[in-house]
């Protein structure tokens, strides 16, 4: 699909500008499922972005106040709903597996009850 | 009902998709590692340095972008319509979507996080002179500044302005000077 170049030398992308591409490693995982699902053909990319610029524009509409912009958590949405929508995989599987994952072990990561922990600074 | 963190969402999605054979998790991951290192500005560099060298790349390249950009290798998706504009002393491109993120991955990689931002998006269009200031570049009051939205199918690349006194680099030399932010438009290329 693309070629394959040298990581480093004094343009070496993309870390040579300072940035990071992923901030979290979920963030890659969403990427990749995105980009491989429409490589195989579950989507056209035309379809994905249309989800992405609903999900975008709803956030941008009206948010809670606590909420800070997350562009991934948007392409995340975007991407449970062009599932949803051929009936891939539904809302709710997709939250009830997530619960039993929250649930594996104390702490691992936020077991019900517990606040929302990504005080991320605005 | 309380908010499932994206991360283990992420998770119990990646695990049904890959139960249900749709996607292949080492498959995901070489997506993942070609951008995270392969696909990246120096891309859009080695283009920009080749139109700078070759008078008929560089036509090419301001008349059929996708194309002539496809020469050098360089193709996929988010990389099916680009259109190359030009910096002059009397014009600046600057690039923007306001709607999402869209971006030339093939030769840009993936965007940095204040092209998402919602206040580049949004404040870039009304008042780019302000924000490219804000930004670290000052541009004459004579110069106009065109913002070049994605927003539709198109994806563009700005083709900077070749620094005086860099004539006599080499192609390779040139390579390097050529930076993420200058392809974007919210810089300039500065001679060594």
């Amino acid at each position: 699909m693309t070629v394959t170049l040298p990581a480093d030398g004094p343009a070496a992308p993309p870390r040579d500008n300072g940035e990071l591409v992923f901030a979290e490693p979920w963030e890659s995982r969403a990427f990749g499922m995105a980009v491989s699902l429409h490589d195989t053909g579950s989507f056209s990319w035309p379809t994905f972005q249309a989800a992405l610029i609903a999900r975008i524009a709803t956030w941008e509409s009206g948010h809670p106040a606590d909420e800070c912009w997350s562009y991934y958590q948007h392409w995340l949405g975007a991407l449970e709903d062009v599932l949803a929508a051929d009936g891939t995989v539904v809302a709710d599987e997709i939250a009830s597996r997530a619960r039993e994952l929250g649930r594996r072990e104390p702490g691992h990561d936020h077991p019900d009850g517990d606040h929302e922990g990504h005080s991320h600074g605005h | 009902m309380t908010r499932i963190p994206a991360s283990l969402r992420t998770e119990a999605l990646e695990q049904i998709l890959t139960e249900r054979g749709l996607v292949d998790p080492r498959v995901m991951d070489k997506f993942i590692a070609n951008y995270e290192t392969n696909v990246g500005p120096l891309n859009g560099a080695k283009i920009v340095a080749k139109a700078w060298t070759d008078p008929e790349y560089r036509e090419r390249l301001l008349s059929e972008g996708t194309a002539a950009i496809k020469e050098l290798g360089f193709s996929g998706p988010q990389g099916e319509h680009i259109v190359v504009v030009e910096n002059t002393a009397t014009t600046h491109n600057v690039t923007v979507c306001t709607l999402c993120s869209c971006y030339p991955w093939p030769v840009l990689g993936l965007p940095p996080s204040w092209y998402k931002d919602p206040a580049y998006r949004a404040r870039v269009v009304k008042e780019p002179r302000a924000v490219l200031h804000e930004m670290g570049l000052d541009l004459a009051e004579d110069v106009e500044i065109v913002v070049r939205d994605s927003s539709s199918e198109v994806r563009w690349l700005v083709l900077p302005e070749r620094p005086p006194g860099t004539e006599d680099l080499s192609e390779e030399q040139l390579v390097a000077l050529i930076t993420r932010d200058a392809l974007v438009g919210v810089a300039k290329v500065a001679a060594p």
